[in-house]
């Protein structure tokens, strides 16, 4: 049973993730989880600040629903299929090694020095997801959508507003990996 | 019922993306590096796909399982938002290797520190609503 240990190739990932969007087409709602952020604002109180966040959750719970979803697909793939390593290309594993001592492709799927539980000691770490999330958080919300609702959803429909976020995305991304990692993580 | 459909299409959604590995924070290095097609492809393959569908489901004006019109409304024209908003998104989205979906699915599968990232993600998403009126959109 190969195809349950090894990577799914990006032919098998990519159309099974349009289905996900007809599927919830169909069902009358539209693919986007950023959304869900904004709904648990709203549980949490935050109309009582702004008036953005004063939605009818009800008509959101059906994301959160997927959402949940999403973190028991996480558990079982992680916990019934498989191995757990990266299959990234032996280049980029070579440069993370070597530059920022980042190991772990072979056999981890995020790397340990990021994102192990012993991070939990070490303010610089917190302040690095603290900090990445709020900026994912931020800019979702600000381009009024995130990979999901403006990369997949968004190009599907020909939207133009989605082309200039995903190229946003990568501005962001690209000017991240070969501008701040090296301020950030070398040091 | 109905529940039960958003949960197992979120199963779907959760398994495809840790088992193609576009959860994974190395995936979304690469990516940014271009020293693999494999990201490029997934999400290439699925707007392709994507966009077929949806010119069929226009062309023969399919309607939802419930006969309702599908949520398909274009969003505002306007420029701003998007590219700034993008850019912001994106360097959160290179430093955490993960966007909104793989942050809950990296829960599940384990990860706590994304329970941190997701604080930070509220924590973001509320500075928006405090701060939207004085952003240019």
């Amino acid at each position: 049973m190969n195809w349950m240990d090894d990577t799914w190739p990006w032919y098998v990932a990519g159309p099974l993730l349009a289905g996900i969007m007809f599927a919830l087409l169909f069902l009358g709602k539209q693919f986007g989880v950023s959304a869900n952020l904004r709904t648990m604002c709203s549980l949490a109180g935050a109309g009582r600040f702004s008036n953005f966040f004063n939605i009818n959750w009800k008509d959101q719970r059906w994301n959160l629903y997927f959402i949940l979803g999403g973190a028991i697909g996480g558990y079982i793939a992680a916990h019934y299929m498989g191995n757990n390593g990266v299959s990234i290309s032996q280049k980029t594993a070579d440069y993370l090694e070597n530059t920022y001592q980042i190991t772990g492709s072979k056999m981890a799927y995020l790397p340990p020095e990021l994102f192990s539980v012993e991070g939990f000691s070490h303010p610089f770490l917190w302040a690095i997801w603290i900090g990445g999330g709020l900026l994912v958080g931020f800019g979702a919300r600000y381009a009024g959508g995130c990979t999901s609702g403006h990369a997949i959803s968004g190009l599907s429909n020909l939207q133009w507003p989605s082309l200039i976020a995903v190229i946003g995305f990568f501005i962001g991304g690209l000017t991240m990996v070969h501008l701040l990692f090296p301020l950030l993580f070398k040091a | 019922m109905k529940q039960f459909t958003y949960i197992l299409l979120g199963i779907c959604f959760g398994i495809v993306l840790y088992k193609s590995e576009a959860a994974s924070w190395f995936r979304i290095y690469e990516m940014f590096r271009f020293e693999s097609f494999h990201m490029y492809g997934i999400i290439g393959s699925a707007v392709a796909t994507g966009a077929l569908g949806i010119f069929c489901i226009k062309k023969y004006r399919l309607y939802t399982f419930d006969h309702q019109k599908m949520a398909l409304e274009p969003k505002n024209k306007s420029f701003p938002r998007y590219l700034w908003g993008g850019v912001i998104f994106g360097l959160g989205w290179a430093l955490v290797g993960a966007c909104p979906g793989p942050m809950f699915i990296l829960v599940g599968a384990g990860f706590m520190p994304l329970l941190v990232v997701i604080f930070g993600a509220l924590i973001g998403t509320f500075l928006y609503g405090l701060l939207r009126k004085y952003l240019p959109h």
